[in-house]
């Protein structure tokens, strides 16, 4: 037997208390759904899902727009989603009314798929815009939704055809 | 209002179901998403990328990326003739305003779009400290910013470079995958716009998934095959010069 066992024994009463303390501390600050799927905090799975999209899709488009899709499927920009030029319409489609997009200034939409760049797919239609249009407006002739001149060129200067490459 | 016993039994259990719910934090944010039957990927088709950066402009309008940070960005590789190893890899601004015209360099050039590859066994997911980064159920890696300390641990371990800190919180920020997107049943903001399709969603535990039927009859590779991450991030078409 030891000597001065109330020693040992108030020593173990305090490590007793400090671990509880360690416990009830520990349950109070990790919070309820840590460990839920893995190491991390169950809850942030669905705190990160439920943020709000702002680009709608083109199905939502579509609801409202179907004229659009129509006129879309007699060209190649048939498969271009609407969002692609017209840029995030999440806003638009909540709320029609009171929120109109801009139209996209076709000078700079077109030319940054069509632009020609040596690293683009050879088959993909790119010009040289100063030669082709010498800076005008693309929709001056192209209709962005069926890009493909049917008819004469509404103004005689600009040959659709002078810069492809 | 006087506490009557009676009152008092009605209010008790009333009060123990409303903490519950108080407990269990955030309800579900999208009801009929069932997390286990989904483990999503990329499927990127080099020979169909035309580098508009509509990609890019996308991720940054959909995701509050900060300007000069890039959840997703596209390079131009030049290959000069034999010189596989020693491609010319630009990427001005991520590709974001689409690259300069012209550049007639000869040899080999096309674009590679580059995102987190949401590897299955991600080295960054592992290094973190505190659990703030993790691979979801669904196979998606994420970082909860209201956990993350900052530290840069995952910023260094991802071996693709995809990630960043958030100069205005200061946490660690990645490709979610648009996981607040593809969680409601849309795609992500990158795929919603690529005019040619050269960059699609793929939820690779749906079997009528039409990319099973894809890396069945072509060429597949992912980056670094090398470092084992079991990255998720599907490049057809990808040339051997590909960092």
């Amino acid at each position: 037997m030891f000597k001065d066992t109330e020693h040992l024994i108030r020593l173990a009463v305090v490590m007793v208390l400090a671990l509880l303390l360690f416990v009830v501390l520990r349950a109070a600050v990790v919070p309820k759904s840590f460990g839920q799927y893995g190491h991390y905090r169950g809850n942030a799975v669905a705190e990160i899902a439920a943020r709000t999209p702002r680009f709608a899709g083109h199905a939502v488009c579509e609801g409202c727009h179907s004229e659009v899709f129509d006129q879309k499927k007699l060209g190649r920009h048939d498969n271009v989603p609407c969002e692609s030029c017209h840029g995030a319409q999440g806003n638009h489609a909540e709320d029609p009314a009171s929120v109109k997009p801009q139209l996209p200034d076709t000078a700079v939409i077109c030319a940054r798929c069509h632009e020609a760049n040596s690293a683009r797919p050879k088959a993909f239609p790119q010009v040289v815009t100063p030669d082709h249009s010498g800076g005008l407006a693309c929709n001056t002739c192209h209709k962005p939704h069926t890009p493909k001149i049917e008819e004469e060129p509404k103004t005689a200067s600009t040959k659709p055809t002078g810069g492809k490459k | 209002m006087e506490i009557t016993r009676r009152r008092l039994l009605v209010l008790l259990p009333a009060a123990a179901v409303a903490w519950k719910y108080i407990q269990a934090g955030t309800p579900e944010a999208a009801p009929n998403y069932k997390i286990a039957e989904h483990w999503w990927g990329m499927l990127i088709d080099i020979p169909k990328c035309i580098g508009c950066g509509s990609c890019v402009r996308a991720c940054s309008e959909e995701n509050d990326v900060p300007d000069g940070y890039f959840r997703t960005w596209i390079e131009r590789y030049h290959v000069p003739d034999w010189k596989i190893e020693r491609p010319e890899v630009s990427s001005p601004g991520g590709g974001k305003q689409g690259f300069p015209a012209g550049q007639e360099l000869g040899g080999k050039n096309f674009f590679v779009p580059k995102l987190c590859n949401h590897c299955e066994d991600s080295p960054c997911t592992q290094v973190c400290p505190v659990g703030a980064t993790f691979v979801s159920p669904d196979g998606v890696v994420l970082v909860d910013k209201n956990y993350c300390l900052g530290c840069r641990y995952c910023v260094q371990a991802c071996p693709y470079g995809c990630r960043f800190i958030n100069p205005k919180t200061n946490t660690a920020e990645k490709c979610s995958l648009c996981y607040h997107r593809i969680t409601k049943g849309l795609t992500t903001a990158c795929c919603e716009v690529c005019p040619t399709g050269a960059r699609q969603l793929a939820d690779l535990k749906n079997p009528k998934d039409p990319i099973h039927e894809f890396l069945k009859t072509h060429t597949v590779q992912v980056l670094k095959p090398h470092m084992a991450t079991g990255a998720k991030v599907f490049y057809n078409g990808m040339d051997g010069s590909v960092r």
